[in-house]
């Protein structure tokens, strides 16, 4: 009981605050909570099927696969599958983060879920669209090629430190 | 957003003809995992609900700098400590480069504004622990500065000489 007041203290202080703000139609309260709405709508929505697939990534994704597609070093093909992935991952990096780090536990490299999650947040096909319809497809194009070779770069980078020092992704499912 | 649903039906009807035992604890390990994780994620909104109150015409003033490399800047650290969805973002953008704000000032504020998550930090560390989450974060910001590099040179806004 008291580790639920302590982890939900803060979104139950902010209900508290909106629902007092909306009896008192206190404007800036008000405001707060449509902007919580905005993402909130699309989160309810895909948060629970995309838990309920990485669910069963993890009971059905076997290992060696893991290992062979996103866990050898020797193969670069794990960063077209990364990104790939990390293009049709619905949600940016609310969904990726956990895939990610069910990946990882798999037996998935550092340098390759790295690589995941940061096109996953760059690559979403619907904001993609987007951009190129708002300020041309020219810059979206720049910034699309342009940032592969950071990604990876940086990627690699950052995994071979990690791995350097044993750093280990924390468990969730315990 | 209905795929989604189309394909989590259809993924959960071909686990459960293959395996109900194994269906079975994949969906409870999802929602363990969800369970544990939902504290974050809700922190994570209220966060958002609160930063998006920054309002348009700061950034437009923040970002529109005399001097290039002052608005990158500006437009990198932005972009790092706000997020907004795609649209509020785009059409912001799209206002900053018709007020005459340079491509690479606008892409450093959309290219960190994804990349770069200082509100996302308690969902992050959840899954990738603190120093990974930090470290990411800073490759991160330099991966956009890169990007916005590179965007002013293609565009003629900085020159390589």
């Amino acid at each position: 009981m008291k580790q639920t007041l302590k982890n939900y203290g803060v979104f139950l202080l902010f209900l508290t605050f909106s629902g007092v703000s909306f009896l008192l139609e206190y404007d800036f309260g008000i405001r707060i909570f449509d902007n919580f709405m905005i993402f909130a709508r699309d989160m309810v929505l895909i948060i629970p099927p995309a838990f309920v697939l990485i669910g069963l990534f993890d009971v059905w994704a076997r290992r060696e696969k893991v290992e062979k597609h996103f866990g050898n070093t020797n193969n670069p093909l794990r960063f077209v599958w990364a990104v790939l992935l990390a293009s049709t991952t619905v949600g940016g990096t609310f969904v990726a983060f956990p895939l990610a780090n069910a990946l990882y536990h798999k037996g998935a490299k550092y340098s390759s879920i790295l690589s995941y999650v940061t096109a996953a947040s760059l690559f979403m096909i619907p904001m993609t669209i987007m951009e190129a319809g708002m300020l041309g497809i020219k810059f979206t194009l720049i910034r699309l090629l342009a940032s592969l070779p950071f990604i990876f770069l940086g990627s690699i980078y950052l995994g071979r430190h990690l791995e350097k020092i044993g750093y280990e992704l924390p468990k969730i499912d315990q | 957003m209905a795929g989604l649903y189309v394909f989590t039906g259809m993924a959960l009807l071909i686990s459960f003809f293959l395996d109900r035992e194994k269906t079975r604890t994949g969906l409870k390990r999802g929602m363990m995992k969800l369970k544990k994780t939902m504290p974050s994620y809700l922190k994570l909104l209220v966060i958002i609900a609160i930063v998006l109150l920054l309002s348009e015409e700061i950034i437009i003033e923040t970002l529109g700098q005399e001097r290039i490399f002052l608005g990158l800047i500006s437009s990198l650290i932005l972009g790092s400590i706000t997020m907004m969805p795609g649209f509020i973002a785009y059409p912001l953008a799209k206002i900053l480069v018709a007020r005459g704000v340079q491509y690479m000032v606008v892409a450093g504020f959309v290219t960190s504004l994804m990349l770069v998550g200082v509100v996302t930090y308690p969902l992050e560390k959840e899954y990738f622990g603190k120093r990974a989450t930090l470290l990411r974060n800073l490759v991160g910001f330099f991966i956009a500065a890169a990007i916005a590099l590179v965007t002013g040179i293609f565009y003629g806004e900085v020159g390589l000489g």
